[in-house]
């Protein structure tokens, strides 16, 4: 192993590859920010320029700084404006656009590349050490498996049915399911729910309905209440606390070694990949949380803020397992980087390390490389990507109207999606006038077409339900999953009979 | 009856018209092979719909006990006239005549006059300042997404090319 890690420095530390690695970076991170467009679509784009370099080490190396670059600018523009761009940075918003909100971007973004940067940097261990062992276990995952998974998954909703609005939550999950239906699925090949409206025989775009339901509210309470930006000039709040402070520092420690493991092993299982992967790092975390910083989550806080980052670049990472070790690709990225690798003639597989040890190695030191370049490249950037808080409101306001705009117009290429868009902005808009929390929604969309097909998938298998006892993996993750879902609720209640002065049993 | 319990209400209804799709429209045209399968087409949103019966039925009742400590609401949508209403309903007409816009008048015409109206509509008077950031960020989109990415977008009315 040593020797091959030697092979894979040698390869990355030569000034085309550095250099490589720093374009790869920038470009990743200023395209990644466009919302609508996110890592699999900038890397397909990259892919020609790959090519064209020929040494498959060079191009790997380009990738992956894109790649890493577009998840963290990806995370910029959820933090910044509440306008997550990909499925895997909808829980950095949870607590990154408040914390951005109360004029602390700076520090919600040093938090975001930090974390970054720790949950690849371990994954990228991990896979090391791991990756031969972990390709058989992710093999024994099937679509029972999955099924509770997502499940599981769903239980994130938890963390928004704070006191008296478990009712809303149950209710906005069950809404975006439904919206998950409406379409053509890929079991049944029937469409369904469309309403004969050929605009909707593909379902609802996940952008446009990322963007209506947290970007487009957002701007337009902000348009409603000019005092909501912070100071009366039209500016937005000052922006101060750039920096983590030490404490800080040591809080989120923790949360940064459990959620690089669990989310690189999420990441491993084909097909789970980094939205589930950041829900359940957020879910687990604000479950585990003392008491006082539990109240804190969906406020601002920077345990929050760091889970799902942290745990959706470990899975990015964990993704590379299959796609290194068996030659299948766990995830839409890792799918079009094989694309990649056979145009550059090398297929990946159980040979891989065998036959070309260098071109093994230097994948996983350039994960190394594109992780630290990022940090080293994005730290000193943060203080100007902040600013973009400061622009006046009058130029801000229509500028963020007009990205999410073009998210959902670059995602489909149709303009009946931004009518789309407007209409189920003001609906959302609606929806949180009356504090009903719409990140359920949004979660139960992204998740909802995945539990169904892993659901008939297994139903189909075992001609019925019994898949749910038959399989004893099944049904410790569903168990899992009522736990988390019970757990807050049952603490709530305890706490609320001991403030009333009634001690339940102990 | 306050708007979260009116908004119960429509979505128990919505619940309602897809559990009456899902029950007894869905299912007529299955071909007689898929009749077969333990799961349906309309399975899945058969249990959906009577979930989404029972979560709005228990909010349309009333029957959760809310200790939701009233924290001071974002905005108060009983006083909604009070806010700066006129400017969002105009930007939302906005958004609109840009979606149906975007198409025959070029991307780089409807970005600048949707940037240039939006920030007019906000107060903004500066209008040299306006045209100038508004040109130069459509024009820097245009580039970014049409030369560099490939993704074609027409950048001016259908009549000009």
């Amino acid at each position: 192993m040593l020797e091959g890690i030697l092979i894979g420095l040698g390869t990355a530390f030569s000034i085309t590859n550095i250099l490589m690695v720093v374009g790869g970076c920038l470009i990743g991170t200023f395209i990644g920010m466009l919302p609508g467009l996110g890592p699999m679509s900038i890397i397909s784009i990259m892919i020609p320029v790959a090519i064209s370099i020929g040494d498959p080490s060079a191009a790997l190396i380009l990738l992956a700084g894109v790649y890493y670059g577009a998840i963290f600018g990806g995370s910029t523009s959820s933090i910044l404006i509440n306008a997550p761009g990909v499925a895997s940075t909808v829980a950095s918003s949870f607590d990154g656009y408040p914390l951005a909100r109360a004029g602390k971007a700076g520090k919600a973004l040093t938090v975001a590349a930090i974390a970054s940067f720790a949950g690849g940097s371990i994954g990228a261990i991990l896979l090391m050490v791991f990756a031969p062992a972990l390709a058989t276990v992710a093999l024994l995952f099937h679509s029972a498996e999955y099924f509770a998974l997502m499940v599981v998954g769903l239980s994130a909703i938890a963390a928004f049915a704070g006191s008296g609005q478990v009712g809303k939550a149950l209710m906005m999950t069950i809404l975006g399911l439904i919206m998950a239906t409406v379409g053509e699925g890929a079991l049944f090949n029937l469409p369904r729910f469309t309403m004969g409206i050929q605009d909707l025989q593909s379902g609802f775009g996940f952008i446009t309905l990322a963007m209506a339901m947290f970007a487009m509210p957002e701007a337009l309470f902000l348009v409603l209440d000019p005092g909501r930006s912070g100071g009366k000039d039209g500016k937005s709040s000052e922006i101060k606390e750039l920096r983590i402070t030490k404490s800080e520092a040591w809080s989120i420690t923790p949360v940064i070694g459990r959620q690089s493991i669990q989310g690189f092993l999420i990441g491993v299982l084909p097909g789970a990949g980094a939205t589930i992967a950041s829900f359940l790092g957020y879910a687990v975390e604000r479950n585990i949380a003392r008491k006082d910083e539990q109240a804190e989550f969906g406020k601002g806080s920077i345990k929050g803020l760091a889970a799902p980052e942290c745990a959706n670049n470990a899975a990015c990472t964990g993704s590379f397992v299959p796609l290194l070790t068996l030659g299948i690709p766990g995830s839409g990225t890792t799918a079009i980087l094989l694309g990649a690798l056979i145009a550059l003639n090398v297929s990946p597989g159980p040979r891989l390390m065998v036959d070309n040890p260098s071109i093994f190695w230097a994948v996983i030191i350039s994960m190394y490389i594109g992780n630290l370049i990022l940090l080293i490249l994005n730290l000193p950037l943060i203080p100007y990507i902040a600013k973009i808080l400061a622009v006046p409101r009058n130029y801000l306001i229509p500028f963020i109207l007009f990205f999410t705009l073009m998210g959902a117009y670059i995602g489909q290429n149709n303009a009946t999606e931004l009518l789309l868009l407007t209409g189920m902005g003001i609906v959302a808009t609606i929806l949180r006038f009356a504090d009903y929390p719409l990140a359920p929604a949004l979660i139960g969309f992204i998740l909802g077409s995945m539990l169904e097909d892993n659901f008939s998938r297994s139903m189909q298998l075992y001609d019925g339900v019994a898949f749910i006892v038959e399989r004893p993996m099944t049904l410790a993750l569903l168990v899992l999953a009522v736990i988390l879902v019970i757990l807050p609720s049952y603490r709530a209640r305890r706490a609320r009979a001991r403030a009333e002065g009634i001690a339940d049993g102990d | 009856m306050t708007l979260d319990r009116y908004i119960a209400l429509v979505f128990l209804l919505i619940c309602l018209v897809y559990g009456y799709a899902a029950f007894f429209t869905m299912d007529q045209g299955l071909p007689p092979f898929m009749q077969r399968n333990p799961i349906w087409p309309s399975t899945f949103p058969k249990v959906l719909s009577v979930m989404g019966v029972l979560a709005g039925l228990t909010i349309v009742l009333g029957i959760e006990k809310s200790n939701h400590t009233a924290e001071v609401a974002e905005i108060n949508y009983r006083k909604l006239t009070e806010y700066k209403l006129g400017q969002a309903l105009m930007l939302l007409a906005l958004m609109v005549i840009y979606a149906f816009a975007l198409r025959p008048a070029g991307f780089l015409v409807s970005t600048t006059l949707f940037l240039v109206c939006g920030s007019a509509v906000l107060g903004e008077r500066r209008w040299f300042l306006m045209c100038a950031v508004a040109l130069v960020a459509s024009g820097v989109v245009w580039y970014l997404v049409d030369v560099v990415l490939g993704i074609f977008m027409r950048p001016f009315p259908a009549f000009v090319m």
